[in-house]
């Protein structure tokens, strides 16, 4: 057990996760799962939202086991490993409302962190210009950060407390496989309360079982080796330190070979898979999402692992960005493939002066 | 020892960015810091060894004291 742990928290035990969530992702892809998007955290937490009604953008409805799977993964790697540890109670409310702006600018770009590399790793330039507004967000973070930024200290909670996310996604795993229909529409066809798309990404999907054990295995590797995108970037610009990049380079990597032995490789900037060229916005959805990841401490995967470590903050955080993606589609935020929503730009900017108030704000005088 | 950090609580990357603080205010000699998870000791021992200080964890309960030194 002690080399399987010393093997994980080394730089090869953290390369080997990035390559395995490349490899895995593009597999996904060949599996079913929509173009570029063999894993993207935001967008397949954007489906369970439309699945649960929060939005009903009826081509991404679907209750996506591959996040389900990040957190029971992280859970059981957590108790196996004795970091289960339930914490809570750091600025709860300003966690939600930098979830729900992640997701906001995330769904401006369509994508997450981990998308944007996959979408390199298929090729699609557009995703330069959300990678370089990713690291420009990160890097106004990290200002914040070293001016005595903090959400303030977490405390240890009841061990309830830290099961109620990982059992909320249990109770998702059921609702995905009975999938109960017992609305009915005008017409008195059975419709709803889990909306599944018959067409459009949301209905392309790798089968269940395999997204299920994919995702179950994605959250054991990253629980243990902190596999962290926006951590890689943080850490580059803040302490010169490349330990965590070695993940992502594993996973572009291994996607882009994989994406080119099976194929699926295509460059370019145009009629890319669920993607826009609005290059400006690209580049701004992501920046607003960069700059609240590093202001919550984590990348939309990293806060999902942290959940099923019991951790109530970033499963708050994981929640804003659910609600955030319900808000996307139902205010004409989101993109699509012709580019940004109507109102996506200017929900960018009030994105952006939230986070840049919450960074001022919550300063501390450094000793 | 004098010098103490308590860092227990705090997300990725304060504690690392507290350490890297007396790091730089201290130039060489000892200091303690307290944290709480396994993620924050890893990343501290890492700043630590990138540094050229030396790194002792002793577990605390469920929390681990870091004794950092550089002579």
């Amino acid at each position: 057990m002690i080399t399987v742990k010393k093997f994980f928290a080394s730089r090869s035990g953290l390369v080997c996760a990035g390559v395995f969530v490349g490899v895995f992702a593009a597999l996904l892809q060949k599996w079913g799962n929509p173009g570029n998007m063999g894993i993207c955290v935001a967008c397949m937490e954007r489906d369970i939202a439309g699945a649960l009604g929060l939005h009903r953008a009826a081509a991404v409805q679907y209750l996506r086991p591959e996040i389900i799977g990040f957190v029971l993964g992280a859970l059981i790697a957590a108790l196996l490993f004795r970091e289960f540890k339930p914490r809570g109670g750091s600025s709860p409310i300003l966690r939600f409302f930098l979830g729900f702006f992640a997701m906001v600018g995330a769904l401006v770009f369509l994508g997450c962190p981990w998308r944007a590399l996959l979408r390199l790793a298929g090729g699609d330039g557009n995703a330069i210009l959300g990678l370089a507004g990713l690291t420009a967000g990160i890097w106004a973070g990290v200002l914040f950060l070293k001016s005595g930024y903090t959400l303030g200290r977490a405390t240890k909670v009841k061990s309830f407390s830290g099961w109620v996310f990982p059992i909320a996604m249990l109770a998702l795993l059921v609702l995905l496989l009975i999938a109960p229909q017992f609305g009915r529409t005008p017409e008195g066809a059975p419709t709803g309360p889990i909306f599944f798309s018959a067409k459009g990404p949301g209905s392309q999907h790798a089968p269940l079982f395999i997204s299920l054990v994919v995702g179950l295995c994605v959250g054991f590797l990253a629980q243990r080796t902190r596999l962290c995108t926006m951590g890689a970037i943080r850490d580059v610009i803040l302490i010169k330190n490349t330990y965590l990049l070695s993940g992502i380079l594993g996973i572009v990597g291994a996607a882009f070979v994989m994406n080119l032995i099976l194929g699926q490789f295509k460059a370019g900037f145009v009629n890319q898979p669920i993607a826009h060229t609005d290059s400006l916005w690209n580049f701004m959805g992501m920046a607003l999402s960069g700059l609240a990841f590093a202001l919550a401490g984590g990348c939309p995967g990293r806060q999902l692992f942290l959940s099923g470590e019991g951790d109530g903050d970033a499963a708050i955080f994981a929640t804003g960005m659910i609600v955030g993606a319900g808000f996307s589609h139902n205010f004409s935020m989101a993109s699509s493939a012709t580019g940004p929503g109507a109102y996506g730009p200017i929900t960018v900017i009030i994105g952006l002066i939230f986070c840049i108030v919450v960074g001022f704000t919550m300063r501390e005088k450094i000793a | 020892m004098a010098d103490k950090i308590d860092a227990r609580g705090l997300s990725c990357p304060q504690p690392v960015i507290l350490t890297k603080r007396k790091i730089e205010t201290l130039g060489k000699g000892a200091f303690e810091i307290l944290v709480d998870t396994e993620t924050s000791r890893e990343n501290i021992s890492r700043l630590a060894q990138q540094t050229g200080w030396n790194v002792e964890v002793k577990r605390v309960d469920d929390d681990y004291c870091l004794i950092l030194k550089k002579n």
